[in-house]
């Protein structure tokens, strides 16, 4: 085997993969978070709908929409990958297992959370990027701005209750990946001192809450208060 | 004199690594609260031996914590429910009386069971072989602190060498993995001048090995160094990492 096969196929580069895109996705979330904040704005949608041109026009953003593509489903293949060799590890489980005594739940269903996560990505995609970017089945209008009107979709979106209940627990199922996957990509890359990882992980406890409920408070304020 | 305790055992049962297992189910009377749980089998043993049935096989050694070589999972847990002890430092105290006990072998593909709740940890030795050590010129015996060693470095490679290789951590990670013990042996000697030499082709040689026995990956949940009798701290598995990354990356 050659030396790259060699090491991104070992148990421990497979886990570095894992950690730098998991932390790609983390520094993605904030930005994708600040943006849509837009959507706060009473303007009837024309601060959320330029933001929203730019973001899909803009060479640079689209390019590194494509590292994020690429990302999202690097991750999920390679926690697939992961998950069948773990599962190979042990053939034969335990009769009695007291694992609460000795571990979170969140960290030991980090495969059953990122799918929630990835099904939700999917759903949320068909929801928003598949319309605005891909064509789509939506119409969209244009604001008084000239730019396609996402905002009204995203409104009438959110007006369903169906799609708030999904919302949530899409972003409930990331907070709790969140809550072990932030400071565990930092172990998996080796990035651990007493210096600094209690704030590392003081860090990943919250972002994991507030990154996750600034994106709930978006559908819950559009079908509670619009 | 106190009375004694029963204890209802539920203990896997295999004839050898190709025959199917089950549990079987076991009173135990009699039991002094002060007795540990290998006493207990014991105990239980010399009952089936004279009834003329096969004795319940497990591993055991020194008996006073020391060797790694008592392994049994009982009641959900690696060594039982205490912390920071092996099967031999625990005593039937901790259990009350009259409560079922689960008792099970070390589950993972890299620890077939040999018999009953006797498994095969060489998977250990072979990576300990593939490059847990150093070479060094033998002959007389160098002086005392010939070689300055930071007091800092000292007691972290101590830490990690307090590892007695008994493979909780495999038997408590979801995942089989392995990374607990390989990260102790690699940081006992990374921290060490004497390991300097091989650094580099240990951390590769070792990695390698532990995924060639078929232990899994790490999910960094921590359940190994919550169970480890030695309590060796999953930070060791972050310089596995480093250790290996940054030798995979400049060898």
């Amino acid at each position: 085997m050659s030396w790259f096969t060699e090491t991104f196929t070992s148990s421990i580069g497979r886990k570095l993969l894992m950690s730098l895109t998991g932390i790609f996705l983390i520094m993605f979330l904030v930005i994708h978070l600040l943006g849509n904040l837009a959507v706060f704005k009473e303007d009837g949608g024309e601060a959320f709908n330029a933001y929203s041109a730019f973001m899909s026009t803009n060479v640079l953003i689209k390019s590194v929409s494509y590292v994020l593509y690429l990302s999202i489903l690097a991750h999920s293949v390679i926690a697939a990958w992961l998950w069948i060799s773990n599962k190979k590890a042990r053939p034969a489980g335990y009769a009695v297992s007291n694992a609460n005594e000795n571990s979170t739940w969140a960290s030991r269903s980090m495969m059953l959370l990122g799918s929630l996560v990835l099904i939700f990505i999917v759903i949320h995609l068909k929801d928003f990027w598949w319309q605005f970017k891909m064509g789509g089945t939506t119409d969209f209008e244009i604001d008084t701005l000239g730019n396609k009107n996402l905002y009204a979709l995203v409104a009438a979106q959110f007006k369903s209750s169906a799609t708030l209940v999904i919302y949530l627990i899409g972003l409930i199922a990331l907070a709790i990946h969140l809550w072990h996957g932030f400071q565990s990509a930092f172990q998996t890359l080796g990035i651990e001192h007493e210096r600094y990882t209690p704030a590392i992980r003081f860090l990943g406890k919250l972002y994991a809450v507030f990154i996750p409920a600034g994106f709930a408070a978006m559908p819950v304020y559009i079908f509670f208060f619009k | 004199m106190e009375k004694g305790r029963s204890y209802t055992l539920k203990v896997w049962r295999q004839k050898n690594a190709a025959s199917r297992g089950e549990f079987k189910t076991y009173q135990v009377n009699d039991v002094s609260s002060g007795s540990s749980f290998l006493e207990m089998l014991d105990i239980l043993n010399e009952e089936l031996t004279k009834k003329g049935e096969d004795p319940i096989h497990f591993d055991h050694d020194c008996r006073e914590g020391i060797c790694g070589t008592c392994s049994l999972f009982i009641n959900g847990r690696p060594h039982g429910p205490e912390e920071e002890i092996t099967v031999c430092q625990l005593h039937m105290r901790t259990f009350q009386d009259g409560q079922t006990i689960t008792i099970e072998p070390w589950r993972a593909r890299a620890f077939p069971v040999i018999k009953d709740l006797v498994v095969d940890r060489s998977a250990f030795d072979r990576i300990i072989q593939a490059g847990g050590f150093i070479s060094v010129n033998t002959g007389a015996a160098p002086d005392a602190n010939a070689i300055p060693i930071a007091r800092e470095n000292a007691e972290v490679a101590m830490d990690a060498a307090a590892c007695i290789g008994c493979g909780a951590c495999v038997a408590a990670c979801k995942n089989a993995s392995a990374m607990l013990f390989v990260a102790a042996k690699i940081s006992q000697l990374a921290m060490l001048p004497q390991g300097k030499v091989e650094r580099k082709r240990r951390a590769q040689k070792m990695v390698e090995q532990m995924d060639k026995e078929g232990f899994g990956s790490c999910t960094n949940t921590y359940a190994c160094s919550a169970e480890c009798p030695k309590g060796i701290e999953f930070t060791h598995i972050a310089r596995l990492n480093r250790e290996y990354l940054t030798s995979k990356f400049t060898s």
